[in-house]
Order: C-alpha cells, then sequence, then structure tokens
C-alpha cells in the first residue's frame, strides 16, 4: 500500500473546485478504485458514473491529468505520483455534478441519424449470406462502447462548442457502420454533409488517440465517410451525372 | 414532500438491458405506449459484459443441432428444475429471435458459406453460440438500442424505481427518482414489466455491475409476487483472480472454446480426474481428442474444461483447497499452448479473444497469447427469479406483472449453460412485451391511491434525514453484507453457517433501516446505496433461506453437510413469498410432469 495524493473536481453547473484526497493505493490499482474509495470513506456523496469496472460500458469517462481516460482501464502505477493525480469531468459536456456531465445531447443526435435499413434477405432460408472478409470492416466501428471520450477529445465540440452542427467522432463511427454494413440500404451522405457536419472534422486524430477501444476513428471511418461526400457533391463528372439522373 | 411528476404509458418496462430493450420494442410494435426506466445511461447495462454467444440452435456450424437437442441440453444442465416450458420454449425460438437482430442491424462472425458462425460452449452438444468475437453482449444491447430508439419509447435514463404501485391486487406501476436531481417520478400504467438483471453484488466477489442489486427480485416480491430457486446462484469457474482490483473480472468461457485449459500447480489438467455420469458419454477421453473436438471434428467428444459451470468451479475451489492452486489463489488457465496446433497462434488467439487479451494486458500486465492466466470462481448469475406463468412471463401471483431476463427464474433450473442468458433475453424480453401489451389493452385505467404515493416517498427521503455518522455508512454495511454472503452462503454450505447468514442478515436488515446518507437529493451516489441495500437485504435473505432449506447438492447448489443428489428433492421447486406478517416464507412446490412428448426427447437424447 502507498499513498497517493489525488485532486478530484467537486461542484456542480454553478461551479466547483479541486479538492485533495489521499489514498492507499494497492496492487494494480485503477484511477477507479481510488475514487470508489475516497467515495466509502471520506465523500460518500461524490457523484460519479461507473457499471462494469471493465472497460466495457463506457461509463466512467473522466480527464485524468488532463487527458481523457476511462478510470477503469487507467493504471495508477502508471501515472507519476510526485504531483497529484488531478480527475476532472469531461469538458465538452456540461457538468451535472463532480465526475458526473450530461452527455444527453450525444442520445438526441444519433436518434437524428438516419437509420438502418436492411436489403431483402438474399439467402434461400429468408436470412442474408455476408462474407467474414464483408463484416469486418464495420465490425470495427461496432466495438464503440459509447464511452464519448472522442467527443471530449475532438476540438470542434471541446473548443469550439458546435454541437449544434456537427455530430463528433462517435456519430460518424456509428454512421459509417451503416453505410459499410453489407446488407444496408440508407444513404447517409448528404445529412453527413449538410447535418452532421462531417466537412468542420480536419482529420487531428485526436479521437484515434484517446479510443479505449482502439478504432480507427479518422482513417477507416470518417477519411471514408469524407471521401463519400466529396465524390457525391464536389466531383464535377458525378454531379453532372446526378444531375442528369435528377439525383 | 410527496411532490413528484406523473408520467403515463400503457406499458412500462424496468430495466434497459437486453430483455429490457427486447420487451419494450415488442410492446410498443404491438401499439403500447411504452416507457423504458433504466438506473444508467442507455446501453450501458449488464448485458454488455456478456462475451461469448448467444445460444441457438440455428444448426449453422453443425447440421445435427435442433430445438430438441438445445431443448435437452438446457435441461440436463438444469438438473431437471427447469421449468420445461419455458424451456421448450426457449429453444424453439431462440432461432428467429437471433436471426432478426440481424435485421437490426447485428454483424455476427460468418461461416465459411456467410452464414451466422457457431462456436462451443459448455453443456452444448453442438458448437451453438452465435457470436462476435468475445463482445457478443456488446453487440445485441446495442443493436437492440439503435433499433429501439426509432420505435417511438419514451426513455427514462438514469431513474431508479424504489416501489411497484397496486389498485387491487394488479400492479399499475412505479415509483422511483431521478438521479440528476433526486426527483420523484410516478408511472401510471396497465402492466410493467420487470426486466432488471441479477443480485450478484450481494457478494464480494462478482463479476457484476454495481446495479446489480437485485432491485427486480426486491420489488416483486414486496409487490406480493413469487420468487423461486432462490437458492441457485452461478459462480462463473473463471473470473480474474490478480490483482485484487480486478478480482472477480469475468474471463469468457470462450476462451475455453477456442481450446483454453485449466491446469493446477503441478501443471496436471485436472479436469480430466473427475467426469460427472451425467456427462461420462459426451466427454473426452483424452486431451488429444479434447483438441479435436475444439477444431471441429464432428466424431470427437467435449473436453472436460466444457463441462458445466457449476462442476467446473467445484473442481477449482477444490484444487486450491487441495494446495495446488495459482500463486493468487486460483488456477492455471492456458489458451497460449494452441501454438502447439495451430500455426500463428498468437494473432489467432488476438483475433478470437480480443477483449480477453486487452483485458490481461492491459489490468493484469499478462498477455495471454504467451502466458497462463489466473482465474478463479466468480458470482456470475442468479438462476432463481420472480416466478413467472411460462408463455406469458406474468408473475404467478400478481396480474399485470411481468418479468424477463435474470430477474425471472424458471428457464434454468439449478444451473445455466452459458450463452442461454443471451437467448433467455431475447426470448422472454419479446413475449413479456407482447403479453404486457395485450394485457395493457385489454385493461381499464388504473387508480393509484396518494397514501402508496407518499409512503414511497416518505421511505425514499428517510435515509437523507437520518444521522449519516451513526453507523459506518452504506458502502461499509453493503461491503459487511457482500463479505457474509461470500464467506457463508458462497460455493461450499453448510447449515450451521447458513443458519448464522440468516441471523447477521436480519441484524444487517435493523442497521440498514436506520442509516443515514449525507449530502443532498442531488446525484448522491451514497444515497443511492443505501436505498439499493434494502433490495440487497432481500435477496440475500431469499437466496440464504432457500439455501438452508434445500438439503441437497444439485447443480450450482452445493452443502458439504449433504453431498450429492436427492431424487427426492429433484421433484420439488423452492418458492419464497412475502407473508402475512411481512416475514419470508418458503414452501415446497411440486414440478408439473413433463409433457411425455419432451419427456420423449430427454430419453431420445440420452
Amino acid at each position: 500500500m502507498a499513498s497517493v495524493k489525488f485532486e478530484v473536481w467537486r461542484g456542480n453547473a454553478d461551479g466547483g473546485e479541486m479538492k485533495g484526497y489521499e489514498v492507499d493505493v494497492g496492487p494494480g490499482y485503477v484511477v477507479l478504485d481510488a475514487i470508489h474509495q475516497i467515495q466509502a470513506e471520506q465523500a460518500n456523496d461524490m457523484a460519479v458514473r461507473w457499471n462494469c469496472k471493465a472497460g466495457k460500458c463506457g461509463s466512467c469517462s473522466a480527464e485524468v491529468n488532463g487527458s481523457p481516460r476511462l478510470m477503469c482501464m487507467t493504471r495508477v502505477d502508471e501515472l507519476p505520483t510526485e504531483t497529484p493525480i488531478t480527475v476532472e469531468p469531461m469538458r465538452a459536456f456540461p457538468v451535472v455534478k463532480d465526475l458526473v456531465t450530461d452527455v444527453s445531447w450525444n442520445y438526441e443526435v444519433k436518434k437524428s441519424i438516419r437509420k438502418f435499413q436492411p436489403s431483402a434477405p438474399n439467402g434461400p432460408d429468408g436470412t442474408w449470406r455476408m462474407e467474414q472478409y464483408d463484416v469486418e470492416r464495420p465490425q470495427e466501428f461496432r466495438k464503440c462502447i459509447e464511452c464519448f471520450l472522442c467527443q471530449d477529445v475532438c476540438h470542434v465540440l471541446r473548443d469550439h462548442h458546435l454541437h449544434d452542427r456537427f455530430a463528433g467522432p462517435r456519430h460518424f463511427v456509428y454512421a459509417a457502420n451503416m453505410e459499410m454494413n453489407p446488407i444496408d440500404t440508407g444513404d447517409r451522405v448528404a445529412q453527413l454533409r449538410d447535418e452532421l457536419g462531417i466537412g468542420y472534422c480536419n482529420i487531428t486524430k485526436c479521437c484515434t488517440k484517446v479510443c479505449p477501444e482502439h478504432i480507427t476513428i479518422t482513417d477507416n471511418a470518417i477519411i471514408p465517410l469524407k471521401e463519400r461526400v466529396v465524390d457525391r457533391s464536389y466531383d464535377p463528372l458525378a454531379k453532372l451525372i446526378g444531375m442528369i439522373r435528377g439525383k | 414532500m410527496g411532490e413528484h411528476k406523473v408520467v403515463e404509458h400503457d406499458v412500462v418496462v424496468i430495466g434497459a438491458g437486453g430483455a429490457g430493450l427486447r420487451a419494450a420494442i415488442e410492446a410498443a410494435s404491438k401499439g403500447a405506449s411504452v416507457g423504458l426506466v433504466c438506473k444508467s445511461l442507455l446501453g450501458k447495462a449488464h448485458t454488455v459484459m456478456a462475451e461469448g454467444g448467444v445460444a441457438a440452435a440455428l444448426a449453422n456450424a453443425d447440421e445435427r443441432d435442433n430445438w430438441q437437442t438445445h431443448f435437452a441440453d438446457t435441461m440436463r444442465g438444469g438438473q431437471y428444475l427447469n421449468a420445461w416450458r419455458m424451456a421448450e420454449l426457449h429453444a424453439k425460438e431462440a432461432p428467429d429471435r437471433v436471426r432478426e437482430l440481424e435485421a437490426w442491424g447485428a454483424l455476427l462472425d460468418r461461416t465459411k458459406d456467410g452464414r451466422m458462425n457457431q462456436r462451443n460452449f459448455g453443456g452444448h452438444k453442438y458448437p451453438r453460440l452465435a457470436h462476435v468475437g468475445d463482445r457478443t453482449g456488446l453487440e445485441m444491447i446495442r443493436t437492440l438500442q439503435d433499433h429501439g430508439i426509432h420505435q417511438g419509447i419514451e426513455v427514462h435514463m438514469e431513474v431508479t424505481v424504489t416501489k411497484l404501485l397496486k389498485d387491487g391486487d394488479r400492479c399499475v406501476g412505479a415509483f422511483a427518482y431521478d438521479r440528476e436531481r433526486g426527483r420523484f417520478r410516478v408511472f401510471k400504467s396497465k402492466a410493467v414489466v420487470l426486466a432488471t438483471g441479477g443480485i450478484g453484488r450481494a457478494f464480494l466477489v462478482t463479476s457484476n455491475s454495481w446495479e446489480y442489486t437485485g432491485d427486480g427480485h426486491a420489488l416483486a416480491y414486496e409487490a406480493g409476487a413469487e420468487l423461486v430457486d432462490m437458492e441457485f446462484v452461478q459462480f462463473h469457474p473463471t473470473g480474474m483472480v490478480w490483482p485484487p482490483s480486478v478480482k472477480g473480472i469475468l474471463v469468457t468461457e470462450g476462451v475455453r472454446g477456442e481450446g483454453g485449459i485449466l491446469k493446477n500447480s503441478e501443471g496436471r489438467r485436472f479436469m480430466f480426474d473427475d467426469i460427472p455420469p451425467l456427462y461420462v458419454d459426451q466427454t473426452a477421453d483424452t486431451p488429444e481428442e479434447g483438441w479435436r473436438y475444439v477444431i471441429g471434428d464432428k466424431s470427437a467428444r467435449r473436453p472436460p474444461e466444457l463441462l458445466t459451470r457449476d462442476h467446473v468451479a467445484r473442481k477449482i475451489v477444490r484444487e486450491v483447497k487441495e494446495g495446488r492452486g495459482s500463486p493468487h489463489g486460483g488456477v492455471f488457465l492456458d489458451i497460449a499452448w494452441i501454438k502447439e496446433h495451430i500455426k500463428d497462434s498468437e494473432a489467432h488467439i488476438r483475433k478470437k479473444l480480443p477483449s480477453m487479451y486487452h483485458q490481461f494486458k492491459e489490468l493484469a500486465g499478462i498477455d495471454i497469447t504467451k502466458e497462463q492466466m489466473e482465474v478463479g470462481p466468480t458470482t456470475h448469475y442468479a438462476m432463481g427469479g420472480i416466478r413467472v406463468e411460462p408463455d406469458s412471463q406474468m408473475a404467478t401471483t400478481v396480474p399485470g406483472l411481468f418479468a424477463a431476463g435474470e430477474c425471472a427464474g424458471g428457464l434454468h433450473g439449478a444451473n445455466r449453460l452459458g450463452g442461454n442468458s443471451l437467448s433467455d433475453l431475447l426470448v422472454f424480453g419479446k413475449r413479456a412485451g407482447e403479453f404486457a401489451a395485450k394485457f395493457a389493452a385489454a385493461s381499464s385505467p388504473p387508480s393509484i391511491g396518494n397514501d402508496q404515493i407518499d409512503a414511497a416517498a416518505r421511505e425514499a427521503l428517510a435515509p437523507l434525514e437520518r444521522d449519516p455518522g451513526a453507523d459506518v455508512g452504506p458502502y461499509r454495511l453493503q461491503f459487511e453484507l457482500q463479505q457474509l454472503m461470500q464467506d457463508k452462503v458462497g460455493i461450499a454450505r453448510d447449515e450451521s453457517e447458513l443458519t448464522q447468514a440468516v441471523e447477521e442478515i436480519q441484524k444487517l436488515k435493523a442497521r440498514a433501516a436506520k442509516m443515514g446518507a449525507g449530502g443532498s437529493r442531488e446525484y448522491n451516489p451514497g444515497w443511492h446505496t443505501t436505498l439499493d441495500l434494502s433490495s440487497l437485504l432481500t435477496v440475500s435473505e431469499a437466496v440464504t433461506i432457500a439455501a438452508r432449506e434445500r438439503k441437497e447438492s444439485r447443480g450450482a447448489h452445493s452443502r458439504v453437510d449433504h453431498l450429492g443428489k436427492d431424487p427426492e428433492w429433484g421433484k420439488y421447486n423452492l418458492v419464497l413469498r412475502k407473508g402475512p406478517d411481512g416475514r419470508m416464507q418458503i414452501r415446497k412446490e411440486p414440478i408439473v410432469p413433463m409433457r411425455p412428448d419432451l419427456q420423449d426427447i430427454i430419453k431420445e437424447q440420452g
């Protein structure tokens, strides 16, 4: 057991401050263990979201020493302990209390995205035949645990607060999963351009770096979607053909 | 004090894991207005943790499979205490329920000819689990969530129900608070579906998330419903044991399905030492035959690592007790050894078991493609639950109250087979939603007395008005309960310890009734934990009383003072109900004789 200093943001929508706590850290401790210990022994009412504590549900997102992390997958022994470890709520969303933020905006955006539309089944038994090779591409996007760390780190949301016109990396991953599903017939290209604001992304790849599921968000989801938007909207030949066909 | 917002729906579904979402989708498709209440954010429920797969006799990976075999496997695994009608419906309907997920956007792993692939799992005769690597639960919950949000369902996130409301005998709603501000919400409805999951948080070492406090079990019990099979708590054989902070986190059975073997400190594959008579004919004689099974040789039989979970867990405990355990009190699980058979085994393991690879790498610093894991039993699943009518999922004694998924009892009997939980959620989630909508359509609008609402509000606020410093606080009390259940009501049970546990639980109840929580109503986990304690104590009492009553060892229930199965006990389920004096009553309920055609199936399947 080693005693480690933590500074945790305490407060609500009206304001707050960093408060110091000392925690006896056991072997293999993750930041969420320390937060739980503080909660059990020093601050019963400290608000924190968590569920699985195994990196699978994406509930315990916060900023540890300033970087967006899942608290349950951040080992204390991998952080420098000369200075206190800071734990703060995600910055891209309004604070509810302590480490809990209001992420309801994400649920609204998702609902607005055109839903999955399957083709008619192509198997004789009324189901679909799909090759493993073809499902692997969208399967990468379906690993997303909706922790919203990519949303938190994205400067379009974090610094420029363009929540009203930019859906954020999570929702491009969501759209890409449907666009690349072998049996989907939906078309979200115009929506990505006009409503979801994919053009605001300038591919700094911050989202890819923070993704705890190691989804290659920028290269595999966002860039291919951007290409579809460009092909459809800005390729002069495609545009001409589109005009002739009345699209 | 009783200030509250009233929300009206035809059907209110409590719990938004797989079962709750599936119920809500079905009820909405039948034209009901549906409210879906969840304790956490949508999509975070415990279903995300399910790893290995969803069991359904699709016969994609082995054409010999059919619903009859799935039915027989489920009954054998449950040691024939299962509600056989539920096992029949489950085996028959699971394939359709799994297939429709693809129409809603799920992308499961494929066979070579492009159909859903299926993998081996404990107790299943043929490869039967449709899956996506080792994150099948996430795929399922996300599919249901993303489909569900377009069905006109109203979702109430981070809202916790503390009481069911009644109109005479009928269940007509629920009293709840929201986490964000602690405001009260009264749900008025014509039918209520409980889909609140399990009770794992009553134990110290568990694979379950914080939400698993037996809310649905306790809410139903308080509302007059019966609980059945509560003595059967599944201890999954393979949870992480080191480091301490991750103790209990699940290591999927898929590791063994893909060829992982269990070894003791002497390097011996101890699972070969003791094969239960019920499974001798289905189990491999040699490691060589076991491996052939793993790679799909249809003439080979299952390796003993894929025996049922109750058996594997007990054997691990025995190895540890007899001094042949691993350094941190478990045994070794080795998947790296398959390099003897598979070229590029490291990439193969990372592809088949990606979350396991990351979980061990990041939390324990172990590379499972090269090193052995240390594993031991962890509290995983409640076979017992609310007693329901098999076809409709309506509670036997409370009209208008339905239950589905882990909080409902019956399907799994004395032990659940891996993969049968995800299929349970789909099959009976759908049924509960369908019958709840039907019930609602035929029901008159409810009337809820203000006295019920005022009483519920008073109860909910009481902890905030008490002195938080008078006792050890809610977290420590919960810890004491978990320690007690772990020590005295765990894998190996005996009469005197169970009696002590019953007494200790009464004392904890008295202390919990006086427990104070500091702070305000605003997002206050201390307050929430105090309220959860009441559910945890109710289910702990139910498990302990039933465990003391069943004087035999069967499935997940193992009595050191009553070793072995007693055929007489095989004729009964144990049923619990709140008595008129407020105390928990227990009775032996004779099992209804199985329909002759189903008996024939059991005989044919050996």
